[in-house]
């Protein structure tokens, strides 16, 4: 067997009974990134020593006599935008290429301290402003399905990773999609939990209010393991909330009975590729036989979600990009006529197309004469979007809809065309405007053989319910259990 | 809503970015394709609709005010292009 593709829950049981050891676990995983590597592309960096000195103290404990718990002793990748201390940090920029940041992220502190061994740190688009990971400076990402086609994005590398058993578990962000759109492309698990749920500290910022942490994941149990290790409120993040921890597995039953599951017919209409529509509904009916109660309801504001989310995230996300100048980290360019030209210059370097544009929109938005038409504006629709949630769930536990419009496309195809991009994340994006839960699952393949992926969305802080019912659908279909072929 | 040349060059300046033509000539194309976009969101009645910056309302969060070590300081500036006498060093800014 190789080890590599066993999920996280599977790895550390077979360590405390002494099948095998981190040491191997992990060295079983690198050995699966050098041969698949090449292909996939999903690391911006490996960080071998680190992982074999982690899976050393897992091992000492077994010797010891002690049991691992959650995910001590799993080989796990970092999204590329968390800071690792001493460890190259990126954000997939040319602006923070040469970045070692000296203090780790909360998340990733909670990732060490829980025993996770860090294998590297996963490729994604630049500052997380894409939906293809093909805005990258260092490079695209393949999906591990389809080399030919896109995994994702922006945290594509974290998707690619899990999929291709370059990892075993990952950390996403995911501020309009990007842990659940990949996690959809790749057949993996991923979610989005409540904003403020996870700590965001260390987390380069894109846009804030929106911003959240989330693991990716073989499974939904894994999912759920690596919940608990990340969450709680940490003083270094002031919108991080005081939400009393609980053990997200405990959720975990297989019973839905009495579940009521709402099917927003928004998110099933044009655009929506048929195969997707289809798989979603398919799975509907599964619920329904497991004894949930499905039901078609509106959510009539949906349209104007991805408009506002466009809007907001860029704004919050030109504001949070003027840090970049040059001067106290990261790249600053090489000549320069006084401190503006310094800034300018460096900044025209450093970023890439698809940050110049969000800047370019974000900073339009924002500017006299437009406030109130573009940014006040979407700070409204984001209150009706949000109340067309809260009406929602008066009445529904859980609501079912796609992930993404299709399955994973052709890397390049969207390249010239960065509204076609922007539409693809239509299902995703008005969870984060309202600051729900969401968890992307496989429910289906398309007729190219491509994972289709289904989301449920949950109220705020209703993790467990939406645990719950990925979990109880996950145990009666086979479709977590799809590998790719590489 | 199209977006014109001036605008254009206007709002690179507030972001500090200098973009050649041809990126200036993308940039009005791709803009204004976004904004077009934006704009139906004038289709909808917000009147006395109050605004969210925040989905998850929090109020000031304080905290104690207790003395702790802060970074170490050769540490910070270590990544830092260029470094005078444990500080920051930037072009001249006063003449």
């Amino acid at each position: 067997m190789e080890l590599y593709k066993l999920t996280a829950h599977e790895a550390v049981q077979m360590m405390n009974n002494r099948e095998f050891s981190s040491k191997e676990l992990t060295q079983s995983v690198l050995a699966r990134i050098s041969a698949v590597e090449d292909k996939v592309g999903a690391y911006i960096s490996v960080t071998e020593d680190e992982a074999l000195a982690v899976a050393q103290s897992a091992d000492e404990k077994i010797a010891r006599g002690e049991k691992l718990a959650g995910i001590e002793g799993v080989p796990i990748a970092i999204k590329d935008n968390m800071c690792t201390k001493n460890m190259l940090t990126t954000c997939a920029s040319k602006m923070l290429s040469n970045f070692v940041p000296p203090y780790d992220a909360t998340a990733v502190l909670k990732v060490k301290k829980g025993g996770g061994v860090i294998v590297g740190k996963a490729n994604m688009d630049e500052f997380a402003m894409g939906s293809t990971t093909e805005h990258s400076y260092f490079k695209k990402t393949a999906n591990p399905y389809d080399t030919t086609r896109v995994p994702g994005g922006s945290s594509g590398g974290s998707a690619a990773a899990v999929a291709a058993d370059e990892a075993i578990l990952a950390l996403g962000s995911d501020t309009g999609g990007s842990i659940r759109q990949p996690a959809a492309l790749c057949g993996v698990v991923g979610m989005k939990p409540t904003y403020g749920l996870v700590s965001r500290y260390g987390l380069v910022a894109f846009a804030s209010s929106l911003d959240q942490i989330g693991p990716v994941a073989k499974d939904v149990r894994d999912c759920a393991q690596l919940l608990n290790t990340i969450v709680g409120h940490d003083d270094k993040d002031s919108t991080s909330l005081l939400y009393p921890e609980r053990d997200y597995t405990g959720a975990l039953t297989g019973d839905i009975r009495g579940l009521k599951l709402g099917l927003p017919k928004e998110y099933f209409g044009e655009g929506v590729d048929k195969a997707v529509s289809e798989a979603v509904k398919r799975a509907a009916a599964k619920y329904e036989q497991l004894g949930a109660c499905v039901e078609e309801c509106s959510l009539e504001k949906t349209q104007y979600a991805l408009a506002a989310y466009y809007i907001i995230s860029s704004a919050e996300a030109s504001s949070n990009l003027a840090r970049y100048d040059g001067i106290k980290y990261g790249y600053r360019a090489e000549r320069f006529d006084n401190l503006i030209d310094l800034y300018t210059k460096t900044r025209s370097e450093g970023f890439g197309d698809e940050v110049k544009r969000r800047i370019m929109i974000g900073t339009y938005a924002l500017s006299s004469g437009y406030y109130d038409a573009y940014y006040k504006k979407a700070l409204e629709v984001r209150t009706l979007v949000k109340r067309d949630f809260d009406a929602a769930f008066e009445k529904y536990d859980a609501l079912l809809t796609p992930v993404s419009p299709t399955a994973a496309w052709q890397i390049g195809s969207m390249e010239q065309d960065p509204m076609r991009m922007y539409m693809a994340d239509v299902c995703t994006v008005s969870l984060n405007i309202a600051g729900l839960p969401g968890i992307a699952l496989p429910c289906g393949q398309d007729a190219d053989k491509m994972p289709i992926g289904m989301q449920l969305i949950g109220k705020a802080f209703g993790e467990e319910t939406i645990l719950r019912a990925a979990y109880a659908f996950e145990q009666e279909t086979d479709f977590c259990k799809m590998r790719p072929a590489l | 809503m199209k977006i014109t040349n001036d605008e254009i060059k206007h709002v690179a300046r507030l972001a500090r970015l200098y973009l050649s033509d041809e990126e200036e000539k993308r940039m009005e194309k791709d803009l204004g394709a976004i904004l077009t976009f934006m704009d139906k969101l004038n289709n909808l009645d917000t009147a006395g609709v109050p605004q969210t910056a925040h989905a998850v309302e929090t109020s000031n969060v304080l905290r104690e005010d207790v003395a702790a070590p802060s970074f170490d300081r050769e540490e910070l500036l270590k990544n830092a292009p260029t470094v005078e006498d444990g500080c920051y060093s930037v072009p001249k800014v006063v003449e």
